[in-house]
């Protein structure tokens, strides 16, 4: 097979070379074409921004603030409950979502999948992570509906806001690192902030789209009854838009969690760090096992978020 | 003073709408609008009233404008142009906050696919109006549940929407609109989702109710058997503009133009059916055997006001009233002969209906029909030859013959 690769090679490397005059022609065209350094721009902003007194501490403020939620009520009060009643209390709560069906999978699954992280000595980083991916979820939900209701009741908001959730969703997460380092410093907080970046969206779609998808007369039995539109928002699309909402939520924190490694660049505590030093020092036992832990995390995460949804609709 | 009084009403769904209200003025056409601008017009200045107390119903064609007719009386719908007065004030006027208090106080709306809530049970679906008006617990809960009674749903209190027939639902959808105690009752197709058989029913059921609550209803249908059923009176609607108001009568028998002609083209088989298409058995009391305690009695039995005499070989004789039957019973009188009344309208079994039609609309007591011996085989009354001539309801074993 061999032959037919060298053949290919020498055909292209003879028309490069035959065509070069030509290619260089028309690339003189576009030669007047300066250089436009918007990467510059976006850094002279970030800069400015840190040098300006007031949106300094504006950011200062945040960060403490997002400090505070993370470490101090997450992290410290999950510190305090020793991990046996810790796993007791998760594995009777999901079985209390579960109990109508009569499916113990889940309540198993929570009990053996935290004593497993226990036993491989992860427990205090699956807090550090359950604390990141937690704040997270909070911030994202306390903007992310409300910014989501708002989009579902407006096109005009829609439009604007659409395209800013795109550009959010499609820049890689790598590139959040930088001004969440710039802003935020290193450790847990900018960690949070590049995933609520990365991670809010789908709430806020689907709040929108919950909103949205309430059936016309329902709308208009409710308006025609005489109600506010706060009392249409609370009464009628909020609880119809509830399982979609939920179904953003979920979402939000499975991204969450896909940012904990990443987060971990920028000096964020975790299972995330541990992954991120294994793949460092090529430690494959390492790596599987913090590995494996994230898995465990993630999908008792999701499986309980979802059986609490599921619950929710009688 | 008419309760709903509508003045040149006028709606166009597009971006540039006094452009085509200008259109309107000159007599363009709905089509030429939208060929020239790419405006729809939803209703084209419509004026009518509604008096208190009827059931208006407002027929046309798919498109015709009848939703968005029905959604400008309460305001879903902004108009573009024109009036419309509630007891007097301009619901085009208001701001949001009396908008509300109407919309609250006056007016509750049934719609086609019953609007439920599904997330709230029966109970909590009719008790929906009073809840935002923020009525007390305990008060909202009776008034829900004398509703749900009205209905006949009494029971299901506690049952979600989606456990409930078609049927029931839109009972229910009922039930919420009366919760608030309305003046007026804005049915937009409320059983066009129904099937024919539930659909009679809930005609039926809508008439007891009006019986007993005397509302203003204003009801949306595309159907003419519908209309001519429960309609005290009936606006015809065509590409948006009111072609014509009337009784089911003058509807029936005299269309104003081609379009209201081919809807009642239908219904025309008048020519075809006779007296005995449309007969029902009569009440009746023997001349020779029966006193004025015993007609007394089926009159009250029956809900009737007058009751038909005959021979014993079913020979017409005439007719008695209840209020001097029961004269004759206080007065201790056995006979019942001297209060017959012998003028009583008659028709033969082969009378067509276009005959019976007149008649039975100035008659105020039923008509007899009889046969060449002048036997009572059966009575008119004018629902019945108005169901037969909107197509249903007629006696059709004895079509065959
Ligand atoms: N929101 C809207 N935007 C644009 N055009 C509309 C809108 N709603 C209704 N229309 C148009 O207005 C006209 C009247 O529609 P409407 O729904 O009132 O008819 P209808 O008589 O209720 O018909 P149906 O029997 O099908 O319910 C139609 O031509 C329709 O296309
Ligand atoms: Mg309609």
């Amino acid at each position: 097979m061999n032959w037919i690769a060298d053949l290919w090679r020498s055909f292209i490397g003879w028309l490069a070379e035959s065509t070069e005059p030509v290619y260089n022609w028309f690339d003189g065209l576009l030669a007047f074409l300066p250089r436009i350094p918007f990467g510059d721009w976006i850094e002279s902003l970030v800069d400015w921004m840190k040098n300006t007194e007031f949106i300094a501490n504006r950011f200062n403020d945040l960060r403490d603030f997002i400090a505070f939620i993370s470490t101090d009520i997450f992290l410290s009060f999950f510190q305090l409950i020793p991990p046996i009643i810790f796993i007791l209390i998760l594995t009777a709560v999901s079985f209390w979502f579960t109990r109508k069906k009569r499916a113990y999978g889940l309540p198993v699954l929570v009990f053996f999948g935290l004593l497993l992280i226990e036993s491989v000595n992860y427990w205090n980083d699956m807090l550090l992570t359950l604390s990141l991916v937690l704040t997270a979820t909070l911030i994202s939900i306390v903007v992310g509906i409300p910014l989501g209701i708002w989009m579902g009741k407006s096109n005009r908001v829609q439009q604007i806001v659409t395209p800013i959730l795109d550009f959010m969703q499609t820049m890689p997460a790598f590139v959040y690192l930088l001004p969440a380092v710039a802003f935020f410093s290193i450790g847990m907080v900018p960690g949070v902030v590049a995933s609520v970046i990365f991670a809010m969206p789908p709430t806020v779609r689907l709040t929108n789209l919950g909103i949205r998808q309430v059936p016309t007369e329902m709308i208009e039995a409710s308006d025609s009854f005489g109600s506010t539109s706060l009392q249409k928002l609370f009464k009628v699309q909020l609880p119809m838009a509830k399982t979609t909402i939920m179904a953003g939520v979920n979402q939000t924190i499975m991204l969450a969690l896909s940012m904990v490694v990443i987060a971990a660049m920028i000096g964020t505590d975790g299972l995330g760090r541990q992954i991120y030093f294994a793949v460092s020092r090529n430690d494959l036992a390492m790596g599987f096992e913090a590995g494996i832990c994230l898995v465990i995390l993630a999908i008792i995460l999701d499986r309980l978020t979802q059986a609490f949804n599921l619950n929710k609709m009688k | 003073m008419a309760k709903l009084k509508i003045e040149n009403l006028t709606k166009v769904f597009g971006k540039r709408p006094k452009q085509a209200l200008k259109m309107l003025e000159q007599k363009k056409t709905k089509e030429e609008i939208l060929n020239d601008t790419g405006m729809t017009i939803g209703v084209n200045q419509a004026s009518f009233e509604v008096e208190e107390g009827e059931i208006f119903v407002i027929m046309g064609l798919s498109g015709s404008g009848k939703s968005t007719l029905v959604r400008l009386l309460n305001r879903l719908i902004e108009p573009t142009g024109g009036n419309v007065w509630i007891d007097g004030e301009n619901l085009a006027q208001m701001n949001d906050k009396q908008l509300r208090e109407v919309r609250r106080k006056k007016m509750s709306m049934v719609f086609q696919k019953f609007g439920l809530f599904p997330f709230r049970t029966i109970l909590q679906n009719v008790e929906y109006g009073l809840e935002i008006q923020g009525k007390d617990k305990g008060n909202r809960k009776e008034q829900a549940l004398k509703s749900l009674a009205l209905v006949g749903l009494k029971g299901y209190e506690e049952q979600y929407p989606d456990q409930l027939s078609g049927g029931m639902q839109q009972r229910v959808g009922l039930a919420r609109a009366l919760a608030n105690d309305p003046d007026i009752l804005l049915m937009d197709e409320a059983f066009s989702a129904l099937d024919p058989l539930i659909r009679k029913d809930m005609q039926d059921e809508l008439l007891d109710l009006q019986e007993k609550m005397k509302k203003t209803i204003v009801f949306i249908t595309h159907d003419l058997d519908e209309a001519l059923r429960i309609g005290d009176r009936i606006m015809i609607m065509k590409d948006g503009a009111v072609v014509q108001v009337g009784t089911p009568e003058d509807i029936l028998t005299h269309p104003a133009d081609d379009y209201v002609e081919r809807f009642v083209e239908d219904v025309d088989r008048s020519k075809v059916f006779t007296a005995q298409n449309v007969m029902i058995r009569p009440e009746t009391i023997n001349l020779e055997k029966d006193g004025p305690r015993v007609a007394l009695q089926r009159m009250r039995d029956a809900s009737i006001s007058s009751i038909f005499v005959t021979r014993r070989n079913r020979e017409l004789v005439g007719i008695v009233h209840a209020d001097e039957v029961s004269k004759a019973v206080k007065e201790n009188e056995k006979n019942i002969r001297t209060l017959v009344k012998n003028e009583v309208p008659t028709v033969s079994l082969d009378t067509p209906i276009n005959d019976l039609f007149e008649l039975s609309s100035t008659a105020s007591i039923p008509i007899a029909v009889v046969d060449e011996n002048r036997r009572l085989n059966g009575i008119i009354i004018r629902s019945k030859v108005l169901a037969a001539l909107s197509g249903s309801e007629v006696n059709s074993h004895e079509l065959d013959s």
